[in-house]
């Protein structure tokens, strides 16, 4: 075992690439949550985004039209979700599951002649000036687009959610969706709305795995990310800044263990793989305390 | 405009015919996609829902609906327990997992001892014991802190693959196996094996215990006060709270039930049809268990005929990809599609249609 061939500097910047697949479809989730939707297809999303945008990026040969169309893939498919939790009035638990089985089903299905393709690359950023600064440069200024572009997507959520009224709106939905009715706000189209963005930004999380973190097609290559999105948004309280928070811890555990995977530890692998799913356990256990959305998972059904 | 209004008491025609329905909806939308991956649609769904059963090799077939349902079964059984008191465990393919882990220690453990009727037993109750064990996990969490039991449970069902991963090719590698991954077969091994109890019928011995389970869940909840706890606790929480029905004591044995029935589908399946600890051993009954318990609508009579149906997709699919081209795909999108439309269908059973002319609000 050689600790002191891991670099910590390498380590704090793969630590944001390993992050932000995770923060893509967390934030999704976030807003989806806030509206009083819970949809439990994120992992179901991801993958077919991840599916769609390598198929895309392969045969433009631009990964920037990949994440445009795994996010519209992945917002078409969290729509199914939304006619029926939200017209069909399904229960949300059972429909989210749903939408996870299917998911990994259609993506094995499209992504059938994409095993063992390689993915366009997709050049880092490096942002003039800053990323020459020593030690931090490295770190936080030299990744690719969307790394920044998911802390973007970030702000511009905590600005729409806190300093603009359709966010004031769409938090009301989700806290009491029978008193945002009666005030003459439309339930159903908040929400509809709310669950194609969490696809949007779910199908963007699958295709930065397929396209930049792998980047190739395997089948069942999310394992497991979308839930723990899920989970990172209950350790948040709901909060787009805690939520930024908790992607880094756990890209920082996957980070650190692939390291000492690499490193040659004494401990077999498989346990190693084990540890990000433990760690998103016991951070679900110690962060239990937040308040969750007071409609959350309720079916509305406007009685006449 | 058609507008939806909400049913006094569940309509019970629609409660037996949506599931029928679905099934029906779901023949034609995969119709489709078959016809999109330019098969013949027709063809297909004759091979994979009627083939296993009506053809002339269906004597081949017919005892692996067997055993391919007595797990789906056995795990939608207890999986229904939860669904009905709002306790969802969406981890039983963790605790399948962990049955057989368990279950096969005791067998490797006690190798090459003669004493079936011992070890055999001593088996499936350490397969049910580590399904049972690896379910409270969620459940305790759940009870003292609070913590979600759907995202624990599913986080540890990452933990399990793992953890069969390391038995594989650590603990349980077969000693004489020449180094390849994989345990001793447990089924070639007599005091452990899982075989027909008549020869070539599939019926096995989780078959058994799956129409037990089938039989003892019908019984409690149609006759036994838990069982009416449990559909207290699910359609009114708080009536069931003024009633002294101790949510935490329901989450707690919900957890354990469907718990220890995945984990002794797990010793069913190790001792038995797979044979051996592997490293992909599972191939995803939990997860499909779930459809089975929504499709036959959380009643024990009507998972046993899901489950049925949910193995014909197996078994079927399974000719349609030698014989047909089919993609193994696209029978998990199938089975997708069918809780999908059974989800939409379902607003009929709890919900009226009404066609009304558009007025003002």
């Amino acid at each position: 075992m050689d600790l002191s061939s891991i670099n910590p500097i390498l380590l704090l910047a793969s630590l944001m690439v390993a992050a932000t697949p995770i923060l893509l479809a967390a934030i999704g989730e976030l807003v989806a949550e806030r509206a009083g939707v819970l949809n439990l297809g994120v992992e179901g999303m991801m993958i077919t985004g991840a599916v769609v945008g390598f198929i895309v990026a392969v045969n433009t040969g631009s990964p920037w039209l990949g994440f445009a169309g795994a996010a519209v893939g992945g917002a078409a498919l969290s729509l199914v979700f939304g006619v029926l939790t939200q017209y069909l009035l399904s229960n949300q638990v059972a429909t989210g599951l749903a939408l996870t089985l299917f998911g990994l089903g259609l993506s094995a299905l499209l992504g059938q002649g994409y095993i063992g393709v390689k993915a366009p690359s997709f050049p880092d950023l490096d942002v003039p000036l800053l990323s020459d600064i020593p030690v931090i440069g490295p770190i936080v200024f030299r990744h690719d687009p969307m790394v920044y572009l998911g802390l973007f997507i970030v702000l511009g959520v905590w600005l729409f959610l806190n300093r603009s009224r359709a966010g004031l709106i769409l938090r009301a939905v989700g806290e009491n969706h029978d008193a945002a009715h009666a005030l003459g706000y439309s339930v159903r189209r908040t929400r509809m709305l709310a669950i194609a963005f969490g696809g949007a930004c779910a199908g963007l999380g699958g295709a930065y795995l397929s396209l930049v973190r792998v980047p190739q097609w395997t089948e069942g290559m999310t394992a497991g990310a979308g839930w723990i999105a899920l989970a990172i948004v209950v350790f948040a309280s709901w909060r787009p800044g805690r939520l930024v928070l908790g992607a880094y811890l756990f890209g920082g555990v996957t980070v650190l263990q692939l390291n000492l995977q690499a490193a040659g530890v004494a401990i077999p692998v498989e346990y190693l793989s084990m540890t990000p799913y433990l760690a998103t356990i016991a951070v679900l256990v110690i962060m239990s305390a937040g308040r969750s959305p007071g409609s959350l998972g309720k079916i509305f059904h406007a009685a006449r | 405009m058609i507008a939806l209004e909400k049913r006094p008491q569940p309509s019970r025609t629609w409660a037996w015919a949506s599931p029928l329905l679905a099934v029906a909806l779901t023949m034609v939308l995969s119709g489709l996609m078959f016809a999109a991956l330019g098969k013949n649609p027709v063809e297909v769904i004759r091979t994979i829902f009627f083939d296993p059963v009506f053809s002339e090799f269906a004597w081949y077939y017919r005892p692996q609906i067997l055993i391919k349902g007595a797990p789906l079964v056995l795990i939608a059984v207890g999986l229904s327990f939860g669904f009905r008191a709002g306790v969802w465990n969406i981890g039983a393919e963790g605790q399948y997992i962990m049955g057989a882990i368990c279950g096969a220690g005791v067998a490797l453990a006690l190798y090459p001892m003669e004493a079936r009727w011992l070890i055999f037993p001593l088996m499936v109750i350490a397969g049910a014991l580590g399904g049972w064990a690896w379910a409270m996990i969620p459940g305790l969490l759940r009870v003292r802190f609070g913590t979600n039991e759907i995202l624990v449970s599913l986080m540890l069902v990452y933990v399990a693959e793992q953890l069969l991963a390391a038995m594989a090719l650590g603990a349980m590698r077969n000693p004489d196996g020449m180094g390849f991954p994989g345990s001793r077969n447990l089924a070639q091994y007599t005091s452990s094996a899982n075989l027909d109890l008549i020869e070539g019928s599939g019926l096995h011995w989780g078959v058994v215990a799956a129409l037990i389970a089938v039989i003892f869940a019908y019984v409690v909840l149609s006759r036994h006060l838990f069982g009416f706890h449990v559909r207290l606790a699910g359609q009114a929480p708080r009536a069931a709270r003024f009633a002294g029905v101790s949510p935490a004591r329901m989450i707690l044995m919900c957890m354990g039930l469907s718990g220890a029935l995945a984990g002794a589908a797990g010793l069913f399946e190790v001792a038995g049809p797979a044979g051996q600890i592997s490293i992909d051993f599972n191939v995803g009954y939990g997860f499909t268990a779930i459809i089975v318990a929504f499709l036959g609508r959380l009643n024990p009579l009507g998972i046993l005929a899901a489950g049925a149906l949910m193995a014909l997709t197996y078994i079927g699919g399974g000719i349609a990809q030698s014989s047909l081209g089919l993609p193994s795909a696209a029978i998990s999108l199938l089975q997708g599609m069918l809780l999908f439309t059974l989800l939409a269908v379902d607003v009929l059973t709890h919900y009226r249609l009404r066609f009304r002319k558009r007025s003002l609000a």
